[in-house]
């Protein structure tokens, strides 16, 4: 699934320049759920970024599949982001002014589907997260947790290979943390994903199979108990 | 998903919107007014013209006397007048050019037809029906050989008797209207192409060469002169066939009487010339050349151009029109810049309170130019509505305009035929009237009537919308440069 060599990520910081990913060597095995760890800076949503396609690294680099992506134009990471790779998001980010059902749809916006179908996914998407009754609700009516399923209802509306989830339950009660974990540890076994959560969450990480840790930008592998 | 999207933007987002639309809204409402308002002004100003140079006239072609050739004597012979006693008692009536107006030639105004670019032309001679009625001592010792008492300087040789008082005093009066000689046909420029028949009839082909009239109405009016009556011109008496009216409600026609121009060169020995000649261009775009090559076959001619006659009028209404096209436009074309500053600030303002959402639409595979157009629809729906309520904002100022109906005066200046004379005793030298050199206003009072043109309307909506792009541009062009890491990592 992904390759990645000798990667390194520079950032102009106000203390000089900053490494965010500091020559990465990893591979990541289509299907697997993978944890990120690590103290804040050291580069988990750097590491995340460049494997979802948001940023290109310095140097080195990222192979999705047999694409090497650090060639690819902004337009073709688009359309790879568009098709292939999910996100979460620690603040759900979804957009205030829309309902659940539209902020899923948005995802399928790209992907040049008809209205009905792309109504009819995104039924369906909301329906797996257990939210389809809540599907004209605006996110202001909804609670964090109800939130969070539908980014990941969005995310996963267009059936991606990638999962990439930043701290998904970061700003979730340990109720609804459990019960999101749940549900993405289910959506993994389920539609065969391969899921990289970025977590500060021991108690997450230990679900994945392979547990990595950044720190200053290097990256060291935990192996799983 | 567009729309529905750019919907829920605007409507969830009010305040930014109606901020935004409402500053548009001003600036499109106060070019509506301010364009209506100078549209009224122009209407009005060639409402004051047209009544002076006709409806359609492009370009006025006249000429300046010489100084020293306008002068016409009103001589008056030993043997002119009927005496009685020691009195003799005048009536004598002249139609005379204008003694400040040159006069063009046939051949001058056969060239002026035949410029490349001249539509149609019609030619008019400007005169002067002078009578004089009075009651003068005969001179009886007069010095023998020479003409009786004339009139005009000079010294007394012998002490007069007869007259009014029985010493050599005199009583006279002077009447003066203006006449003008014009096509018997039809015309669509010129002094005849912007009237309207009070009653009676207009001239027709037939006329030609025949003592029939026109009568300006307010000369008529003023003079108890109907159609069917006589009037004496040039001590020949004419029929009076009809009462017209100027189509401009500002002003009065610009002679008291019309009559064929062959009769009028006839009757005032000025066969075969004109004092004016009125041009009508194909193009107002060849006004400039046309002018120009006038100007160079008749070297001597006074050639002014309707922006150039519109320039001549005055008073308030010039006063309006300036502070309109001065004023008001650098007021609308500030407004404007200040309404498309604040479009932009505010959209770009907005994009950036929206750089997490954005930065999500990349991340969930949103190219730049969807995220763009979104921004550039947005803001081109804002214009559009701001464009909107601008016209009709501005529908309601050029109504509170109307309502208002400022009343404007127009005073347009031209070289008038004006009549004096120079006191005169009596004796050998022959003496006369002279024409007192003076340039007239003619003043009429408008009220300004503004009215939206449809041009106006879609000029708003383009500003509108310009307004809109602007906006959306930089709006736009700030959304398409923003990374989605960036976006996304300024907000965790």
């Amino acid at each position: 699934m992904y390759f990645l060599s000798e990667v390194t990520k520079t950032y102009k910081g106000k203390r000089g320049i900053v490494k965010a990913a500091d020559g990465i060597n990893l591979e990541i095995k289509s299907g697997e759920m993978i944890s990120i760890q690590g103290p804040t800076g050291g580069g988990k949503s750097t590491l995340l970024q460049l494997l979802g396609a948001l940023d290109k690294p310095t140097s080195g680099s990222v192979m999705f599949g047999d694409e090497p992506m650090q060639e690819m134009s902004d337009r073709e990471l688009a359309d790879l982001r568009a098709q292939k790779i999910g996100f979460v998001f620690q603040s759900f980010n979804l957009i205030p002014t829309l309902t659940a059902l539209e902020n899923v749809e948005m995802a399928l916006v790209p992907l040049g589907l008809s209205k009905d179908e792309r109504n009819k996914r995104a039924l369906a998407a909301l329906e797996s997260v257990a939210l389809s009754d809540r599907a004209t609700h605006l996110p202001s009516e909804l609670s964090g947790g109800q939130q969070q399923r539908v980014a990941i209802a969005r995310a996963l509306v267009k059936e991606p290979s990638v999962l990439l989830a930043d701290e998904p339950t970061g700003n979730l009660d340990e109720a609804t943390r459990d019960d999101i974990v749940g549900l993405l540890v289910k959506l993994w076994k389920d539609k065969g994903l391969t899921l990289i959560i970025v977590t500060h969450d021991s108690h997450i990480a230990k679900k994945a199979q392979r547990h990595l840790t950044i720190k200053d930008g290097k990256v060291t592998e935990k192996k799983a108990a | 998903m567009f729309f529905r999207y750019l919907g829920r933007e605007l409507t969830k987002r009010k305040r930014q919107s109606a901020l935004v639309a409402s500053g548009l809204a001003i600036a499109i409402a106060l070019v509506v007014v301010v364009s209506s308002v100078s549209g009224g002004i122009k209407s009005a100003q060639t409402q004051a013209l047209s009544g002076l140079y006709g409806i359609g006239t492009d370009i006025s072609v006249s000429k300046t006397s010489v100084p020293g050739q306008g002068s016409q004597r009103f001589a008056i012979g030993g043997n002119d007048g009927r005496t009685s006693g020691v009195t003799r008692t005048f009536s004598r009536s002249q139609l005379r050019s204008d003694p400040f107006t040159g006069t063009l030639t046939q051949a001058q105004v056969d060239s002026v037809s035949k410029i490349a670019g001249v539509k149609s032309t019609v030619a008019t001679l400007k005169l002067n029906s002078v009578t004089f009625n009075g009651t003068l001592p005969t001179f009886g010792q007069g010095v023998p050989g020479q003409p009786g008492g004339q009139i005009g300087g000079g010294s007394n040789h012998f002490r007069p008797t007869g007259g009014t008082d029985g010493a050599g005093g005199s009583s006279f009066s002077v009447t003066s209207f203006t006449v003008e000689g014009v096509s018997v046909a039809s015309a669509k420029i010129g002094p005849m192409a912007a009237i309207a028949v009070k009653s009676g009839r207009v001239f027709t082909a037939s006329d030609k060469g025949t003592y029939v009239a026109e009568v300006d109405s307010g000369y008529a009016t003023t003079n108890s002169i109907t159609a069917g009556k006589t009037l004496t011109i040039g001590g020949k008496t004419f029929k009076v066939v009809g009462i017209i009216a100027s189509t401009s409600t500002a002003a009065s026609t610009p002679s008291n009487v019309y009559v064929p121009i062959d009769v009028a060169q006839n009757l005032s020995s000025n066969t075969g010339v004109y004092s004016n000649v009125y041009v009508a261009a194909n193009s107002s775009a060849n006004l400039q050349t046309i002018k120009v090559a006038i100007q160079k076959a008749v070297p001597t001619a006074t050639v002014k151009t309707s922006a150039e006659l519109a320039s001549t009028v005055g008073g308030s209404l010039a006063t309006a029109s300036s502070l309109v096209n001065d004023m008001g436009g650098w007021l609308s074309a500030i407004v404007l810049l200040a309404a498309f500053g604040t479009s932009i600030l505010f959209t770009t303002s907005g994009v950036n309170r929206r750089i997490r959402e954005f930065g999500t639409l990349k991340a969930i595979g949103w190219r730049s130019r969807r995220v763009v157009g979104q921004v550039v629809g947005e803001s081109l729906v804002n214009g559009l509505i701001g464009g909107v309520v601008g016209v009709a904002l501005g529908f309601g100022g050029v109504w509170a305009v109307n309502n208002w109906a400022p009343t404007l005066s127009a005073t347009v200046a031209q070289v008038s035929n004006g009549f004096g004379g120079r006191p005169g005793g009596f004796g050998g030298h022959p003496g006369g009237f002279g024409h007192a050199a003076s340039t007239a206003k003619t003043g009429v009072s408008l009220a300004l009537h503004s009215s939206v043109d449809p041009g106006i309307i879609l000029l708003a909506i383009a500003f509108a919308v310009l307004g809109g792009l602007l906006a959306g541009a930089f709006g736009g062009l700030r959304a398409a440069r923003l990374s989605p890491s960036v976006a996304l990592r300024s907000v965790e």
